[in-house]
């Protein structure tokens, strides 16, 4: 539905987009993760035929996006990070000037706007100006400027920045309900965002994309090696110190780190981390339980999607600063 | 070309949603008005005169209406900017430039489309003028063909100066920029034809040229000719050429 291929562009100062590539299937829906300033909103400009490209293909069902530009628009619905919206209209008087603009016939117009307001509930304030709406208000209105058209493609830039939490919520609800009829990329910073709502991520940092997968692959891959939480029981006679549990571990094979978490009530808790594509769960168990000494707790850490962000993101640091 | 309609019916929509077009209307009302009441006034006591001194001939056409539209055009000059300065400057300040750009709409829609809409605008204030008009052709006989050509007149003029207002609008975001340079620009298109009073040489003649002013003269006298149609003309496609290209540039730079 969507293809990227190589895509370069280029501020007169600096790159914002630096040669990236990829595709989106029909009917997903893709988060395009990434900090500020990584180059998502001008990858959507491109997209939606906003800017052009200094170099590389961007396609969207097949029509090339500056090349068949007229085509492509037909084709996208847009959300701008700020929603574009005419302070002084009334919502449907909005909706229908939006929806003449992307072409839509005046006879099928009004069944239409009624469709999208009834979705989208907005139709208590179809009278009321958009100057006078709250801000998930304004949202929903952008959302349904954006969906009027039909369009195969929704791209939306930052959907829910500056809502409330409960506004989020149903803005996330609204996209996900839109997901079947739509391929939908969104852009985001917050990580909680992709995992409730996107079935793949493309991640980006300073231009580049630096991972593209399935939300549950993307974890897999990241958790190469483990890291595991070891509590041994320090209590009592025959019982352990610090020193000599930590010893133990260090000399279990395929440990890479053991750092102390500290101490309580003499609980000692410890990390261990594994050298890469190494399990060492089962060892350590054994070594301590061999020592003949009280295992209380063993458990991976799962990584989420916080650190992967994070590890991918800052292994691409040293490469252009 | 319903796009073009599309754009133009929301644009005059914006205007009169908002107090501008009010604004401008009264404004004019009130100018015209006063000019209106300055000139008959100053016809009423020539035709005192007249008739103390024995009958010189009188004009209605000449000596009313000939002023009142020469007043007219000066007037547009100073409000021409208030029409044009955030047509293109509020969409970039809002951001709704983005939706305008990526509709399935061509630049030059959305251009034309803007202009047309300010030009009706402009009508619209000018339009506040048939009031005092129509007392002149109740109380007397002034000839209408002439006052038609100088109607003509205002509305290449307003044209002209319209596209150039709207092509400075695109190049910022900020409406009192837009506004104060479109400002700036009329007046200089204005004073240019005072050089031609005293200076002779061929660039006092270029510049004397590309005064707005001079070219309206004969309009005002009932007198429509090519030659100043073809500068307001001209002027207009300058103008929009020049603002479809600075959308163009929007694209590439934005």
């Amino acid at each position: 539905m969507i293809k990227v291929e190589g895509l370069t562009k280029r501020y007169a100062r600096n790159v914002a987009v630096n040669n990236i590539s990829f595709e989106v299937e029909k009917g997903q829906i893709v988060g395009f993760l990434g900090p500020n300033g990584a180059g998502k909103t001008t990858t959507m400009r491109i997209l939606t035929c906003f800017l052009p490209a200094t170099s590389g293909k961007a396609s969207v069902a097949g029509f090339d996006c500056l090349e068949q530009a007229d085509e492509v628009k037909k084709r996208i619905g847009y959300l701008p990070e700020t929603p574009p919206l005419y302070p002084e209209m009334e919502v449907a008087e909005y909706l229908e000037f939006v929806g003449r603009l992307k072409g839509i016939d005046k006879a099928s117009l009004p069944s239409r706007v009624d469709e999208v307001l009834e979705k989208l509930s907005l139709v208590p304030e179809r009278k009321k100006l958009i100057s006078k709406l709250s801000k998930g208000y304004r949202q929903r209105v952008g959302i349904a400027q954006a969906i009027i058209h039909n369009p195969e493609v929704l791209i939306l830039d930052e959907p829910t920045s500056g809502l409330d939490p409960k506004q989020i919520i149903e803005v996330r609800d609204l996209i996900r309900a839109l997901a079947g009829d739509h391929t939908i990329i969104l852009s985001t910073h917050i990580l909680q965002e992709v995992e409730a709502m996107c079935e793949r991520v493309i991640i980006i940092s300073q231009g580049r994309v630096v991972a593209t997968d399935s939300m549950a692959s993307l974890a897999n891959q990241m958790r190469g090696s483990e890291s595991v939480t070891v509590q041994v029981d320090g209590r009592g006679s025959g019982a352990p110190d610090e020193n000599q549990v930590r010893q133990k571990l260090e000399s279990v094979a395929g440990v890479a780190r053991v750092s102390t978490q500290g101490s309580k009530n003499g609980l000692l808790t410890f990390q261990v981390d594994s050298l890469k594509d190494r399990s060492v769960r089962a060892d350590v168990a054994r070594a301590v339980v061999g020592a003949g000494w009280n295992l209380l707790e063993l458990h991976t850490a799962s990584l989420g999607l916080e650190e992967i962000f994070l590890q991918l993101t800052a292994s691409n640091d040293g490469g252009k600063q | 070309m319903s796009s073009i309609w599309v754009i133009c019916r929301k644009e005059l929509k914006t205007y009169f949603a908002s107090p501008i077009a009010y604004l401008l209307m009264t404004m004019f009302a009130v100018i015209f008005g006063f000019f209106f009441w300055n000139v008959v006034g100053y016809f009423v006591f020539m035709g005192l005169q007249s008739q103390m001194r024995g009958g010189f001939p009188m004009s209605l056409n000449e000596q009313v209406i000939r002023p009142l539209l020469q007043n007219v055009s000066v007037i547009g000059l100073f409000l021409i900017p208030m029409i044009t300065m955030r047509l293109f400057a509020e969409e970039k300040r809002s951001g709704t430039i983005e939706l305008l750009m990526t509709s399935p709409v061509k630049d030059t829609h959305i251009l034309i489309g803007k202009w047309l809409a300010a030009l009706l605008m402009y009508v619209a204030m000018i339009g506040v003028s048939l009031i005092n008009l129509a007392i002149l052709f109740v109380y007397g006989q002034p000839d209408l063909k002439p006052v038609l050509v100088g109607v003509l007149g205002l509305l290449l003029q307003a044209g002209g100066l319209l596209a150039v207002g709207t092509f400075i609008s695109t190049t910022t975001r900020n409406q009192i920029i837009a506004g104060g340079a479109t400002f700036g620009v009329c007046l200089l298109l204005w004073v240019f034809e005072w050089v031609s009073g005293y200076e002779t040489a061929a660039w006092a003649k270029v510049l004397g040229y590309m005064s707005v002013v001079t070219h309206f003269e004969s309009f005002a006298k009932g007198v429509l000719d090519t030659k100043d149609v073809i500068f307001y003309l001209s002027l207009i496609f300058f103008g929009l050429f020049l603002t479809s290209r600075s959308l163009e540039s929007l694209r590439w730079r934005a």
